[in-house]
């Protein structure tokens, strides 16, 4: 379908799914932790957005809870928890090295094309306004993994993991304009808990190794010593 | 429907009620209690469903066929002999310092927090609230596993998080699409289109192209927890670090749970796509997982890394045979799945005394259990004979029917197949002789051993390797004839 045949609210959509996939680079990018986490924050808030929108235009009511229970939960919440826990930790100010960052960035780009190719039978099948960004919440999914291998600090790991969250929920949106309602606020419930379990797994790994760099965690193997 | 109920709020309950019990020795009898009752709740909803065949909750939220009812029992079985287990052996842990009352109350209330993810998983009729039970099995056996904190144990939790989270992540994707496919066939009632029965009546609509990209991702979220190659590598981590009793749980029944939500899903991608494809894939993870697990039992220091890595043989194995999906092949991964779940926690049962026993966990200082302590010491050896496939166990019972099955549709597996069976038995001998037989080091004392619930398990394995009892061949059959649609034998 082509952009100008949609009506401003559907090419809303289609502007803020694209800006969601591009806090996923700008993630991928930033190597100091607190705007880290703001640009995680950011996303969330676009996904609300982009909910909200999506609710608007489809009149799927229950997708306003949706949009209402990601901001809090996404951009409000989990950020404000992991900015606290940086701040008692003393890392907010901490720069990560990235290796190979403009390679991370080409790798990204590739694995949005893919994601392109992927969801190409989806993306036909579906004759819903969001169809053209089902795509882009594959592509969320893959950049958050990316996230989480190119980095070696648990707190950036978390905020991969937490993306792949977001890029899950944008996907359910996407295609089916979300989940029944129990199987969402049982993911947000998960999704809380694993919040809170992470901030207490940050102390355990800074008081056994003394550092948040989770590469330096590798006793355990089938080696003998 | 109302042992159901019971069956899910007791342990609920549970968590609440030892979360705020300060007595860690109170809440260790208590955690006997509740499991004990949860288990009757087991019992007298399968005596329900026996009686009066699959029943359906009002609300559709829940599902129970002979399929589902077996595990359930078994679930609740095997949490109710841990919980015997791990009220003495708790005790010691603490008498030996390595655990404090405060995180006992997090261990007790947390155990059962994990049985009533299980039980959840296996009740649902939604595929959305199967994966939410999932995720949440593990969120509450992360912290066990870290419960020691030492180095290792923290590194093992983390991996086990990090691995389990990101790989059921995939689950959740694939849940997403199925929901797509199924969504646009069954109209605009949303409430309806997760639901397991409507989706397995409406599978032959379902639109095939979807539903395999589908089963690729929930293959890989839920194989991730079944320990499937090469998404295997928290398994050793977690069940090696974590207290004894998680152990034994997370090999008896988390991993069968996980195996049983991919079969689930196998169930309606079979009927979507009259091809073998997703059988096919089952069967080379299944393989591969298989003979990769054999081959490490080799490079073994660990005595309980050395039975998580038989765990994984073992669900490679049912894997492999639910994936050649005839009548045969399924009833024999069926009665597999109880026979390790029940054999293999009831080894790592007594693993937990041998290392009490020794104080250690490394398989070249454990030495002389039977002298020591001849209890554990030929608990130990029954066990691992039961494990390896000796006549006249369940185990052997079991694995002789994949063969038969692999030979008829699949003859050259046999080969692979039983050339691993071979390396297991002699990877798993060659470390557990010298444990059992050798000569104990100079003051090595017996240390309090409760072995009734090993010997429990033992014998409910030798009589399934005997004779299967009737309620319970009736159940196998229709739960085959309900997987590959015919009935076996």
């Amino acid at each position: 379908m082509h952009p100008d045949n949609l009506g401003v609210f559907s090419q809303g959509i289609l502007v803020s799914a694209a800006l969601v996939l591009f806090t996923s680079f700008v993630m991928l990018a930033q190597a100091r932790i607190q705007p880290l986490i703001y640009a995680f924050a950011w996303q969330g808030a676009l996904l609300s957005v982009t909910t909200a929108l999506v609710a608007l235009v489809s009149g799927h009511a229950h997708l306003y809870i949706s949009a209402l229970l990601t901001f809090g939960l996404k951009a409000l919440l989990i950020p404000w928890m992991l900015y606290r826990l940086t701040q008692r930790l003393h890392i907010q100010f901490d720069v990560e090295i990235v290796s190979h960052p403009s390679l991370t960035l080409l790798a990204g780009a590739v694995l949005v094309v893919f994601c392109y190719y992927v969801a190409l039978p989806v993306a036909q099948l579906s004759t819903l306004v969001t169809r053209n960004t089902i795509a882009v919440s594959m592509a969320t999914v893959l950049l958050g993994m990316l996230l989480m291998i190119t980095r070696r600090t648990a707190v950036a790991q978390v905020i991969g993991f937490m993306s792949i969250e977001n890029g899950l929920f944008f996907a359910a949106v996407a295609s089916t304009y979300g989940m029944p309602m129990i199987v969402e606020l049982g993911v947000a419930f998960d999704v809380l808990v694993a919040a809170v379990l992470f901030g207490v797994f940050f102390f355990q790994i800074r008081s056994s190794i003394d550092s948040l760099d989770v590469d330096r965690l590798d006793r355990l193997s089938e080696k003998g010593d | 429907m109302i042992p159901l109920y019971f069956l899910l709020w007791l342990p609920l309950a549970g968590v609440l009620l030892l979360a705020l019990l300060p007595s860690y020795r109170l809440a260790g009898h208590l955690n006997i209690a509740i499991s004990a009752a949860t288990f009757a709740a087991s019992v007298w909803l399968a005596w329900d469903v026996l009686h009066t065949g699959p029943e359906l909750s009002r609300g559709n939220l829940f599902y129970i066929d002979a399929f589902n009812v077996y595990l359930v029992a078994l679930t609740a079985f095997v949490g109710l002999t841990t919980a015997i287990f791990s009220r003495p052996y708790m005790q010691h842990e603490v008498e030996r310092g390595r655990v404090g009352p405060r995180r006992m109350r997090l261990y007790h209330s947390m155990y059962q927090g994990f049985l009533f993810a299980m039980l959840l998983a296996l009740t649902t009729n939604n595929m959305g609230v199967l994966w939410v039970a999932m995720e949440a099995a593990t969120l509450t056996t992360v912290l066990l596993v870290s419960l020691y904190r030492t180095p290792e144990s923290v590194e093992a939790a983390w991996k086990y998080f990090i691995l389990c989270g990101v790989g059921i992540a995939q689950a959740l994707f694939g849940t997403v699409l199925l929901y797509f496919a199924a969504e646009r066939r069954l109209g605009p009632d949303r409430g309806r289109a997760l639901l397991w029965n409507v989706l397995h009546n409406h599978a032959a609509q379902l639109d095939p192209a979807v539903l395999t990209i589908a089963f690729v991702f929930l293959l890989v979220g839920y194989g991730t927890k079944v320990g499937l190659v090469p998404l295997h590598n928290w398994l050793p981590d977690a069940h090696s670090e974590g207290p004894t009793p998680m152990s034994a749980v997370l090999s008896g029944l988390l991993l069968n749970v996980a195996l049983y939500a991919l079969v689930r899903v196998k169930m309606l991608v079979d009927g979507s796509l009259h091809t073998a494809l997703a059988g096919h894939l089952m069967m080379g993870f299944g393989l591969l997982s298989f003979l990769v697990a054999v081959l490490f039992l080799h490079r073994q220091h660990d005595i309980k890394r050395m039975f998580s890595y038989s765990s994984i043989e073992h669900m490679g194995l049912m894997t492999f045979a639910f994936g050649i999906g005839g009548a045969l092949a399924t009833f024999a991964a069926l009665l597999h799945m109880t026979v390790h779940s029940l054999t293999k926690s009831s080894i790592f049962v007594t693993v937990g005394h041998a290392a009490q026993l020794t104080g250690t966990q490394r398989i070249e200082h454990i030495r002389g259990l039977i002298r020591t302590q001849p209890t554990v010491g030929w608990g130990l050896l029954a066990g691992t004979l039961a494990i390896a496939g000796f006549p006249p166990f369940g185990v052997f019972m079991s694995e002789f029917l994949v063969l038969n099955a692999t030979m008829k549709s699949w003859p050259w597996l046999t080969l692979p197949l039983l050339l691993g069976l071979a390396v297991a038995f002699a990877g798993l001998f060659r470390y557990v002789q010298p444990m059992v037989y050798g000569i104990p080091p100079p003051g090595q004392v017996r240390v309090r051993a409760n072995m009734l619930p090993v010997a429990i398990h033992l014998a409910l394995v030798l009589w399934l390797g005997l004779s299967i009892p009737l309620f319970l061949a009736h159940w196998f059959e229709q739960a085959t004839q309900l997987i590959s649609g015919s009935l076996p034998l």
